[in-house]
């Protein structure tokens, strides 16, 4: 009814390829690591971004999910290709190195100099856009 | 509440269709079919519960009442394929089913140990070895349940998920302590816990599928144990009935998801725009669902009854067009300006009789309409505030800026957005942010543009203010030449002058918040504070004309008041005419059929209210219709068509195609709902023109918005606005109701139309009704009550309470402001001892 398909040809497809994570979200909720799903991992995912999730859990994953190089931290590598993928390559590379320090300083508070869970729940959970 | 009682009824419902007998047999069976089903069809869904034959458990438990060197495993996975088999018969993986159920306790241990040998620690290579089942049966397998009445000592029990004893509800060999029995209790208590939050918990979903049928297994089992001896069956119905409750309420929730209107073409806007423009059509569709019930209210409670049970059209004076206007009453012209036909039935106040009980039904139609008005406001005032509290426990914490840079960089991307041009903005803003606050972060601050900056603010607001002032001027220099109008006759003026009061004040609202962002950019504020001066600019702007237009409509209601005495004198002589040519007046007569056209009329300022109110919300919504016709598709259609001959490009430059303006927008809504709030309650009719307006305004605007509009430049999320939404909204609700509050309390109805006409105050009806129809004491239960000596002090009660309400919820911020330093302090701690 209405607007709604179901066929998508590949150019629709692509339009919508615009979320910079999409290939890590997909790894996090995998079940080899390397963004294969099965049904249950699919559905782990839909209902951990869903709205009705509490937001430590949401939390977590968006950890997980930021933690490029899977070690339980995110360091500042880490950081980096995060900036890296939200400005599309647009920063220069002392902005996207001053952005990572100021993001260290700001919110690492065991100062081990890497953002651990704990770390990046305290500062997340305040966040009032944290969807 | 009211969705509760709409729950209630439907599980009542749902209850009576499925068939309900002793729990035990039936339920589980036809659970048992269910769980079947659904497993089936809709694979892992969490919390279904999957429960087990409790015949399959005690036959099981009864069966091996001499095998008592068993272990647990084994027992369980005995147990588990007795279940299996009861309720399956065939199809199972080979090696399972070859226990028998009559007792074969060699076959049966064979037919385990091949079990154990296959079983690996991991539940992904139990279910890749077996074939043709679900993965919940193999898990169900798996289970250490809990094992016969040997079982006693949880003590023993190293894993929690093992743990369990007391006898089953069958096997009555040996009684339980009290102790256990509380320990029992608890255990499944904390399962039961566990049940409930395991959707919350990081872990694979196989993992948490795993434990989910561990706890539910474990609960069931020993729920029926729980209740043994203490009315076990009325325990086990409650049970039964939970789970009932829990399944309907699940079935309940995805109905009401799928009855959401509008929700495809909100999301579709909402990855073409983002969630900010969504927001508006959320609030938009928020305020339909409110009008409706308000429509509901006013049509079934006012407008239905006095329709098919008062006097018919032409029966009474106030019910008929007069002579005079009878030529024109039919006329669009007149029926578009809501007099003529429109004025005289039900749409408005002065149709209604003041006759006590109507019809067979003796339906209280004063009454019935005082209490619909009031009830409107009512329900309108507690559902804002019932809104917004729920949006500000959503909310955390304040305005913190000490993790600027963390949350830009994690939760500036919106992830609704699935368009790529969207996108494409949202990339851009997100690097412009990313470079601000680098630069921000670098320069120093220059101190000599502080002066200039705070009188460039001053000037602004100066700015402001004065067109603020020349706004509310005009209308007030309109609705004084309008009223001069009036008393010269209005057939003489056009179009223009009848109308002027409406277009004016349309005008100004189209034009002034453009003026108001011209003039903020003086300010140079970071965008979300200028956009709350802006909102609250406009604001200030819509408040003034209302209140201007109010004022206006006051001056007239008491010129109406003053008219009455005269054609009260008027009337008399008349009548007194009517009777001289025939009977002399001492004596009594029938009095003299004339035809209720031709009677003289009171003026009924009631009427003339209403009338006002539904003559602005028509022109406001016709303006708004046309402002998005010409605005914004009229002008895309010249950008688009005349981009090719023109010297500049268009779509860059100076028209481009207009971004949808969500402020006003919002604005416009609120005060049009605030119209309808000041209105309803002489105008009936107008909560069902809105309901028509705002369903026509949703399609309209989604098309508009999908049509012509571009996203915005600067993408950002409707996160915090809501409740500044929500809190405008209830002051304007607050507002509303104050000029109607006073017209009920301090100004006498016109004695000739209304349903309060003849009585010396409207809310008279309310003591007239406590006289007649309740019994004695209860008006002598509210006299008393209505004492002032009694009011007072209860008035004084309410404020020391919502001072005290206030003082605790200061203390606990502050308490709560203690605990995060003190957490930072132990953190730093423990920092300095690495």
């Amino acid at each position: 009814m209405g607007n709604k398909q179901t066929i998508f040809t590949p150019e629709q497809l692509d339009a919508y390829q615009d979320n910079p994570f999409r290939q890590r979200i997909a790894e996090v909720f995998s079940e080899d690591g390397d963004g294969n799903m099965t049904l249950d991992d699919f559905l782990d995912m839909f209902s951990v971004l869903s709205e009705m999730a509490p937001r430590d859990l949401k939390a977590y994953y968006a950890f997980k999910i930021y933690d490029f190089n899977n070690d339980d931290y995110i360091c500042k590598s880490d950081l980096e290709k995060t900036v890296n993928k939200l400005t599309r390559n647009e920063l220069t590379p002392e902005e996207v190195s001053l952005v990572c320090e100021k993001v260290i300083y700001e919110a690492d508070v065991d100062n081990d100099g890497k953002l651990s869970l704990e770390d990046f729940q305290h500062m997340i959970i305040r966040a009032p856009d944290f969807l | 509440m009211d969705v509760m009682h709409i729950k209630v009824f439907f599980f009542l419902l749902y209850i009576c269709m499925t068939p309900v007998s002793k729990y035990g047999s039936d339920v589980d069976n036809e659970e048992g079919s269910a769980a079947e089903n659904e497993e089936n069809v809709k694979g892992t869904a969490g919390k279904r519960a999957t429960p087990r034959t409790r015949r399959g458990h005690a036959r099981g438990r009864a069966r091996r009442g001499g095998e008592e060197d068993e272990d647990d495993e084994d027992g369980t996975r005995r147990a588990g394929h007795r279940r299996h088999r009861n309720r399956r018969g065939q199809g199972r993986a080979a090696g399972k089913e070859g226990s028998d159920s009559d007792g074969d306790p060699t076959k049966a241990r064979k037919n385990e140990a091949n079990q154990k040998s296959k079983e690996g620690d991991e539940e992904e290579d139990e279910k890749g070895g077996k074939s043709g089942k679900g993965k919940k049966e193999k898990k169900q397998d798996k289970k250490p349940d809990k094992k016969g009445k040997k079982e006693k000592a949880n003590k023993k029990k190293k894993d929690k998920k093992k743990s369990g004893s007391g006898s089953d509800s069958d096997s009555e060999e040996e009684p339980i302590t009290e102790e256990e029995l509380a320990k029992l209790k608890e255990e499944v208590e904390e399962k039961k816990k566990l049940i409930a939050t395991l959707r919350n918990k990081p872990w694979k979903m196989k993992k948490k599928l795993s434990v989910l049928k561990e706890a539910q297994l474990f609960v069931e089992k020993f729920e029926g144990a729980l209740g043994k001896g203490k009315g076990k069956k009325f325990y086990a119905y409650k049970v039964m009935m939970t789970k009932k409750w829990m399944k309907f309420q699940r079935d309940f929730e995805n109905f009401k998801t799928a009855c959401i209107p509008w929700e495809m073409k909100i999301k579709e806007i909402e990855s073409h725009f983002g969630s900010s423009v969504a927001s508006y059509f959320i609030f938009l569709r928020w305020m339909y669902g409110i009008n409706m019930i308000l429509f509901g209210l006013t049509f079934g409670l006012v407008m239905v009854p006095e329709a098919l049970m008062g006097k018919p059209y032409g029966s009474l004076p106030r019910k008929t067009v007069p002579r005079a206007e009878e030529a024109s009453a039919m006329n669009f012209a007149t029926l578009w300006d809501f007099s003529g036909f429109a004025q005289y039935s039900v749409l408005f106040y002065g149709y209604y009789n003041n006759q006590r009980t109507i019809g067979w039904l003796k339906f209280r139609m004063p009454l019935s309409y005082f209490l619909v008005g009031v009830g409107t406001i009512g329900y309108s005032f507690m559902i804002v505030i019932r809104t917004m509290a729920r949006n500000a426990n959503e909310e955390g914490g304040g305005d913190d800026t000490s993790f600027n840079f963390s949350w830009k960089m994690f939760t500036s991307w919106d992830y609704l957005i699935g368009n790529p041009e969207t996108a494409d903005n949202k990339f851009a803003s997100i690097t412009t942010s990313f470079k601000e606050a680098i630069v921000e972060e670098q320069e120093s601050r220059k101190e000599e543009n502080i002066h200039l900056t705070r009188f460039l603010r001053v000037l602004a607001n100066f700015l402001a203010l004065c067109t603020l002032a020349g706004s509310g001027y005009l209308i007030f220099f309109v609705v004084r030449r309008s009223q001069k109008f009036a008393l010269e006759g209005l057939e003489n003026y056009g179009w223009w002058e009848r109308n002027e009061v409406n277009m004016v004040m349309s005008l100004l609202g189209m034009f002034c918040p453009t003026l108001f962002d011209v003039i903020s950019s003086l300010e140079n504020y970071h965008p979300r504070i200028a956009l709350r001066w802006q909102l609250g600019r406009i604001f200030a702007l819509f408040l003034g004309n209302l209140y201007t237009f109010i004022i206006a409509l006051m001056d007239e209601i008491n010129l109406k008041l003053e008219e009455e005495k005269i054609v009260k004198y008027n009337m008399s002589i008349w009548e007194a005419n009517l009777y001289n040519g025939t009977i002399p007046e001492n004596s009594t007569a029938p009095p003299i059929q004339v035809d209720p056209a031709d009677v003289p009329r009171g003026p009924c300022w009631e009427t003339m209210v209403g009338q006002e109110f539904v003559r602005l919300t028509v022109s406001d919504t016709m303006t708004t219709y046309i402002t998005i016709l010409i605005g914004d598709f009229l002008r895309a259609v010249f950008v688009r068509f005349f981009n090719y001959c023109w010297c500049w490009d268009l779509e860059y430059g100076f028209p481009s195609y207009s971004e949808f303006d969500i402020s006003g927008n919002v604005l416009g809504l609120i005060f049009n709902q605030g119209m309808i709030w000041m209105g309803s309650f002489y105008a009936p009719c107008l909560p069902a023109i809105n309901v028509f307006r705002l369903h026509t305004s949703m399609y309209l605007q989604c098309w508009a918005v999908m049509c012509c509009n571009v996203p915005q430049e600067r993408v950002f999320k409707a996160s915090r606005s809501n409740n500044f939404y929500m809190a405008m909204l209830l002051f304007i609700l607050f507002l509303s109701t104050l000029p109607a509050v006073y017209t009920i309390v301090s100004i006498p109805p016109s004695f000739d139309c209304g349903p309060f006409s003849g009585k010396t105050r409207m809310f008279e009806v309310i003591s007239e009704t406590l006289e007649h129809d309740f019994p004695s004491w209860f008006g002598k239960v509210f006299g008393y009550a209505s004492n002032p000596g009694l009011i007072l002090p209860f008035i004084l009660l309410m404020v020391l309470s919502i001072y005290y309400l206030n003082a605790t919820s200061k203390s606990y911020k502050e308490a709560n402001l203690e605990l995060k330093k003190k957490l930072q302090s132990v953190r730093n701690r423990e920092l300095l001892k690495k």
